[in-house]
């Protein structure tokens, strides 16, 4: 197929995973915050989701305080910040446009039906149910993945599709995960306390992983366990131990040659979760985990552009 | 005033045959039917309307072309006759540019001045001695047809460069088949749907290696052009790749294409694209729409253009009135459909009669499209005519005239009443190794009231056209 058309397929995917994981980081941010009352550490709150999409900058420079109404203006509907939920889904549009033809109608529609009705939500709608939206955001994004599944043939079109929401669920589970660090760290000692296990319990439900961890672990709310599930659990869809596992498989079935540098970095970055312990990633640090995961599958996707779409011709051709 | 064509209705006021099963039909609807349907008929066009959108920045403000439910009928035995008076153009057309890229006979042979074509910005002298497939030169032909107050049938223009509108004939009738089926079930109507299949077959014929399998693309200007749903569309249905400038590069001119496995060879390139802007190194040097190289490959034989370079020649308005002597040169034969009068103003007796008659006339630039920039002196001010008049003097060779043609009128829901608004048509005519054209085309029709023109960038509707199989 064409690198151009692979290119767009792939994009189309990461933006609608996008859109739908900032939606569920600005729930938990949006939980936590409605049970944490005390001064000061409600307004922390809120810059957990601008740190973790990298848009704390951008952010100070349009806002004038980081607060609830703010941040959630600025990541749900401010079609300036390229990381919001509307800037989402107008990439998202913009890629399924120029790749229609690969498209079954059904997907379009979900595609453009989405588009067009974002743009009737008001920021008052916003602010009066903010889980609302986010819920309505997610909704959209289950619906493309289930027509997706329904409707479309499985070619090499839909592999690119699905590589691009596994490498983008994978970064996003990492952030999300993250956001613990971002939240709690100044107060060590709300360790163990109420509010922990609301935080950590907020954590899981965002990723829809609050029943799994009942049946799997069958304990308390523990965040060595959270962890556990979410890093290297291979059977819970969001994992980054799931998501690298199918994205492995999927440059496998790609792969120019078996010797080709995109699938010895995948395959590397998924052994390293597959055979790891979690104890050994708490004693390094979890964030510092984290943040070596996101580097790396960042240069994975790097090399996943230069092997398949193909460095630029241009100095401003772009891969978005 | 001589009098108007109505496709519906005799001047006494009775039902033309053809349309009496629809006149039939519309009688025995109840009165909220008919209004029920046009609601549905709305909110449905809404839905595909999405993929008619003139695509505009940012928030994406879509237009839709107002579509209109009530067809444009021809009756079996008119249209082929019709059929073949197109067919016999498109022939012409095509040995005409052959002929003037290569042995240029008939300027030799004085039957038009040899000016009008080499001084002619449309003539591309790249192309003299190049030859192309079969010797096709418009692969895809739009030829528009208009009914005068006299009842006959006469070619408005020819489109032979990159004609666009198919995607509304297809979707027009998808639509009317989905809104009422019975009128297809009643009535036996010939077929349009697969126009595709036919394009797709035409493009294998002249692919340069004639091999069982060419590998055929459609290249676009990309998104943003107001055609790209055109684009996606017919590329969809015929299941070929549609691509960009920037998805294809030439080596040892040779087209490829960038896929996830390498290079691909392509054979055939359907463009959407101005000869201006196929490739930067031979034409507009400022174009990033077309391909380095590419017109080298082509003229080397190795990958064939559909429609070929300079095809513009042909359908320029100083060179349409000699389309019918063309057909007597080439064919020995006499033009079955007629052509408007027209008045060049580059001959003083032209220029000195039409300057005496501009408000009476239909004054154009003989290289414009789309309904920009031209007169149509009974509806227009003195003011508009005196502006028009200085226009023509700076540059009279660039301008034509023809007289105003009372467009013939089909009734058109203006809110719930029927109104007879003025229409034309255009075919598609498809050349290869054999011409093909589905019975039908675009019919496009003015939705104000006394408006002769018909272009969708004027505001102009469309009408699904019924060719009847009796």
């Amino acid at each position: 197929m064409l690198s151009r058309t692979a290119s767009n397929l792939y994009w189309l995917a990461r933006f609608i995973e996008r859109a739908e994981n900032t939606a569920r980081v600005l729930d938990v941010a949006y939980r936590v915050s409605l049970v944490n009352k005390e001064p000061g550490v409600a307004e922390r709150e809120w810059f957990a989701p601008l740190n973790i999409t990298g848009t704390l900058f951008p952010f100070q420079g349009n806002y004038s305080v980081v607060c609830a109404e703010q941040v959630l203006s600025f990541m749900a509907l401010d079609r300036d910040n390229p990381a919001s939920i509307i800037a989402c889904a107008h990439q998202a549009r913009e890629n399924a446009r120029a790749v229609r033809v690969h498209l079954t109608t059904e997907m379009w529609e979900v595609i453009n039906g989405t588009w067009l009705e974002l743009q009737r939500f008001s920021e008052q709608q916003l602010h009066a149910h903010p889980s609302t939206f986010f819920d309505w955001v997610k909704e959209r994004s289950h619906l493309f993945r289930g027509v997706t599944r329904g409707t479309m043939h499985r070619s090499e079109a839909a592999q690119f599709l699905r590589l691009g929401s596994f490498l983008e669920r994978a970064d996003n589970t990492a952030r999300i995960l993250d956001v613990k660090y971002h939240i709690l760290l100044p107060s060590l000692g709300d360790v163990g306390r109420a509010v922990d296990y609301y935080q950590w319990s907020a954590v899981l439900r965002s990723v829809s992983a609050f029943e799994t961890y009942k049946r799997v672990y069958r304990d308390v709310i523990s965040p060595i366990k959270v962890a556990e599930l979410l890093l290297l659990n291979e059977d819970f869809p969001r994992s980054l131990q799931a998501c690298l596992h199918d994205v492995y498989e999927i440059i496998e079935d790609l792969a120019p040659h078996p010797r080709a540098e995109v699938l010895r970095l995948a395959g590397e970055i998924y052994s390293r979760l597959r055979f790891a312990r979690i104890d050994a990633v708490f004693e390094a640090g979890l964030h510092e985990y984290l943040t070596d995961f996101l580097r790396r599958i960042n240069g994975l996707a790097g090399e996943i552009h230069d092997t398949y779409f193909r460095p630029p011709l241009t100095a401003d051709a772009d891969t978005a | 005033m001589s009098q108007i064509y109505n496709e519906m209705f005799q001047p006494d006021g009775s039902v033309r045959a053809h349309y009496k099963p629809l006149q039939d039909w519309l009688q025995n609807q109840p009165a909220d039917r008919i209004e029920q349907d046009r609601l549905a008929a709305d909110l449905l066009f809404r839905k595909v309307g999405i993929t008619f959108a003139v695509y505009g920045e940012g928030a994406g403000t879509e237009r839709l072309i107002p579509f209109d439910m009530l067809p444009h009928i021809f009756e079996g035995a008119q249209w082929d006759r019709l059929a073949r008076g197109l067919e016999q153009r498109v022939v012409a057309l095509n040995r005409f540019l052959h002929d003037i890229y290569h042995a240029q006979e008939i300027l030799r042979a004085g039957k038009l001045p040899a000016e009008l074509v080499t001084g002619n910005s449309q003539f591309r002298p790249e192309m003299v001695d190049v030859d192309v497939p079969l010797g096709i030169y418009s692969h895809i032909a739009g030829i528009d047809l208009v009914r005068a107050g006299d009842g006959e049938h006469y070619v408005l223009e020819d489109n032979l460069r990159t004609p666009s509108g198919v995607s509304y004939m297809l979707e027009n009738r998808r639509m009317m088949m989905r809104l009422y089926p019975e009128l297809f079930a009643q009535q036996s109507i010939r077929p349009v749907e697969h126009y595709p299949d036919l394009l797709l077959d035409t493009l294998r014929s002249v692919s340069p290696r004639g091999n069982e399998d060419p590998t055929i693309v459609l290249l676009t200007p990309g998104i943003y052009n107001s055609a790209y749903f055109e684009h996606a569309f017919l590329a969809q249905q015929m299941g070929i790749e549609l691509v960009e400038g920037q998805d294809l590069v030439t080596e040892d001119r040779v087209v490829y294409m960038r896929t996830t496995r390498g290079l691909r060879r392509v054979d055939v390139i359907y463009r959407r694209i101005d000869d201006d802007f196929i490739d930067p190194q031979v034409f507009r040097a400022d174009s990033v729409l077309g391909v380095a190289g590419l017109f080298d490959a082509y003229r080397a034989g190795n990958v064939t253009l559909a429609n070929a370079v300079g095809t513009g020649i042909a359908d320029d308005k100083s060179i349409y009135p000699y389309v019918p002597e063309m057909i007597r040169f080439y064919l020995g034969e006499e033009p079955i459909l007629k052509n408007v009068h027209t008045w060049l103003l580059r001959r003083p007796d032209d220029l000195a009669y039409v300057l005496e008659h501009l408000p009476e006339l239909v004054v154009k630039e003989a290289q414009g499209s789309g309904g920009y920039g031209m007169l149509i002196g009974p509806c227009s001010s003195k003011a508009e005519i005196e502006a028009y008049r200085r226009r023509i003097l700076d540059a009279p060779e660039r301008f034509i005239a023809q007289p105003t043609l009372d467009l013939s009128v089909v009734p058109t829901f203006v809110g719930d009443q029927q109104q007879p608004r003025h229409v034309d048509l255009r075919p598609f005519l498809l050349c290869g190794d054999k011409i093909q054209l589905v019975a039908g085309g675009l019919t496009r029709v003015a939705m104000k009231e006394g408006s002769l023109v018909v272009n969708s960038s004027q505001g102009g509707g469309v009408k699904d056209t019924w060719v009847l199989d009796r």
